[in-house]
């Protein structure tokens, strides 16, 4: 617990802004929602009819005209786009942090073993990931109501597992770059996100690129799918299971037996 | 028991030399400097010892136990002082104190708060506030609170001033007669002469010497110092075994190894004012080891 609650305490002004700027983001796309919708009218079969840059966004398959719909595209990108570049510098940060800090030579001279130090650092990584999260829902939850709407609660709450899912992936791969880096990296981390990001608009543009689909997490969590299937897409998810995996061994691998130097 | 011995310990980062075939033992209890240059490698052994760095080859012990395979028991019983003492820059002194006293499983609140009384350390500053000096101290406080049986410390007293010096080396000197073995490096020579029982001298990855610091400042070489009228130094020119000439005016130093007939011989033929030949102090040694 005690390294747990050090990560935690280290972590946590970064993490409460996260929080507050993608809290506050959801919040304020889904309360201005009411006004956009009275002018939508005829804006979804625009949208749809958008081509290329319809289907980059999945909203050839969504109803703008409907909260879900909305919800799905908006909201998506907001927690989608932001809770990957937070997840992205937790994770590159995890052992890299203690190099560019020059701290790690403190911390691997006590009687804690590297394994057991980068279990509870991942530990708390995955703990302020699930906050912003279950801050996330709760403000959507308090919106949502504010605004008077009811929607259907599964696809909502499937989006929110899609992003907690995908988060936790991109951390645990940043992670395991990190074991590589002596410095911080977070440009790297943010590159990641990005590219993780841009690489799953570039697979919605045409049907030569599938396999990309199987690269990138933001394939799983394709607010079009999600809320049209009613479920996370499974043979997605499962590639990014191996993904999470080896980020996460070749992490304890590296930084278990690298040179500590000071 | 020894506290540290090492088996033919080598380390290469890629090509370049950390230490070769480094054999070194220090007895439990004892007080051990280990001298050496930058670069000589008295960090890497250190590194090596606490499972910072493996080893290219080699094995090494510590109070007994492999450094490989029982490395989380070895820092349990280990206070490490690093000669560049970074923390986390957002923490309090008093926080980081306890942070390490929490990993270590210990309560040590009470040592804890002797040692900053001792070395006057305020424990509410932050960390990215305090000088030099003052993080060598939480450094200090850090590596003994949890009352070690081993204290390795790398250039514990760069960045404290005398006086601070001197309670530090008080509380090491009062934990070693408490049974404790301390290790320190250190490139300052007098500090070792006065404390250390023993030392071990290092060069180029190699370890030269180890022997008791009053057999190692005791060598056939001896610090002449002479004193005359006209260019003495010219007629020195005839003898081997001449090291460390200086010149200053009329007087003239060097350190002599040869034959000590030969150098009274030749300095009873000068014109001398005053003349003493003196045991070397380790700092000569150490020039001497290194010249």
């Amino acid at each position: 617990m005690v390294m747990i609650r050090h990560e935690l305490k280290e972590g946590r002004i970064t993490l409460l802004i996260w929080t507050a700027v993608i809290a506050f983001m959801l919040s304020l796309c889904i309360l201005i929602y009411p006004e956009m919708e009275m002018q939508m009218g005829d804006v979804s079969s625009i949208f749809a009819k958008m081509g290329g840059f319809s289907a980059a966004f999945g909203m050839d398959r969504l109803n703008f005209g409907e909260f879900t719909g909305f919800f799905g595209v908006e909201c998506g990108n907001i927690l989608g786009l932001g809770g990957a570049l937070f997840a992205a510098l937790l994770g590159v940060s995890i052992s890299a942090k203690e190099g560019r800090e020059h701290t790690a030579e403190f911390l691997l001279t006590h009687p804690v073993s590297r394994r057991d130090i980068l279990c509870r650092k991942l530990i708390a990584v995955f703990l302020q990931i699930l906050f912003l999260n279950l801050f996330a829902v709760i403000i959507t939850a308090v919106s949502i109501r504010a605004i008077g709407e009811s929607p259907e609660i599964r696809p909502i709450l499937l989006l929110f597992l899609a992003y907690f899912i995908l988060q936790i992936e991109v951390a645990s791969v940043c992670f395991g770059i990190s074991a590589f880096l002596t410095q911080g990296g977070a440009g790297i981390g943010i590159g990641m996100a990005a590219l993780l990001y841009f690489l799953n608009l570039a697979a919605n543009l045409t049907d030569h690129a599938d396999f990309v689909k199987y690269i990138t997490p933001f394939s799983y969590t394709e607010s079009a799918d999600i809320i049209a299937g009613q479920c996370l897409d499974v043979k997605y998810l499962s590639a990014g299971l191996v993904f999470t995996i080896i980020g996460i061994g070749v992490g304890f691998c590296r930084y278990c037996k690298m040179d500590v130097l000071s | 028991m020894d506290a540290i011995r090492t088996n033919s310990l080598t380390k290469y980062y890629g090509r370049a030399r950390g230490i070769t075939d480094m054999n070194l033992t220090v007895e439990q209890g004892d007080f051990f400097g280990f001298i050496g240059p930058n670069g000589a490698g008295k960090s890497t052994t250190i590194r090596i010892l606490l499972g910072l760095t493996a080893p290219s080859s080699g094995s090494a012990q510590v109070l007994g136990m492999d450094i490989s395979r029982q490395k989380e028991t070895i820092l349990s019983h280990v206070g490490y002082m690093p000669s560049e003492a970074s923390f986390y820059r957002n923490m309090r002194v008093r926080d980081v104190i306890k942070f390490s006293a929490d990993l270590r499983r210990k309560d040590c609140r009470a040592e804890a708060q002797t040692l900053c009384e001792r070395l006057e350390l305020d424990v509410n500053r932050k960390i990215h506030e305090l000088s030099l000096g003052n993080r060598k101290k939480v450094s200090i406080v850090c590596a003994l609170q949890h009352m070690p049986r081993l204290c390795i410390l790398d250039e514990p007293t760069s960045g404290l001033d005398p006086l601070m010096q001197r309670e530090f080396y008080a509380i090491l000197e009062e934990r070693s007669k408490n049974g404790a073995t301390i290790f320190v490096s250190s490139h300052i020579l007098s500090e070792v002469q006065r404390y250390c029982r023993h030392a071990a001298i290092i060069r180029e990855g190699r370890l030269l010497a180890l022997d008791s610091t009053k057999k190692l400042g005791h060598t056939d070489t001896k610090r002449v110092r002479l004193r005359g009228a006209g260019r003495i130094s010219d007629r020195l020119s005839s003898l081997l075994n001449l090291k460390d000439l200086q010149i200053d005016g009329d007087s003239v130093s060097f350190l002599y190894s040869g034959s000590l007939k030969e150098l009274l011989n030749t300095l009873a033929a000068l014109p001398l004012s005053d003349a003493s030949i003196t045991e070397p102090d380790l700092e000569e040694i150490f020039m001497h080891y290194y010249g």
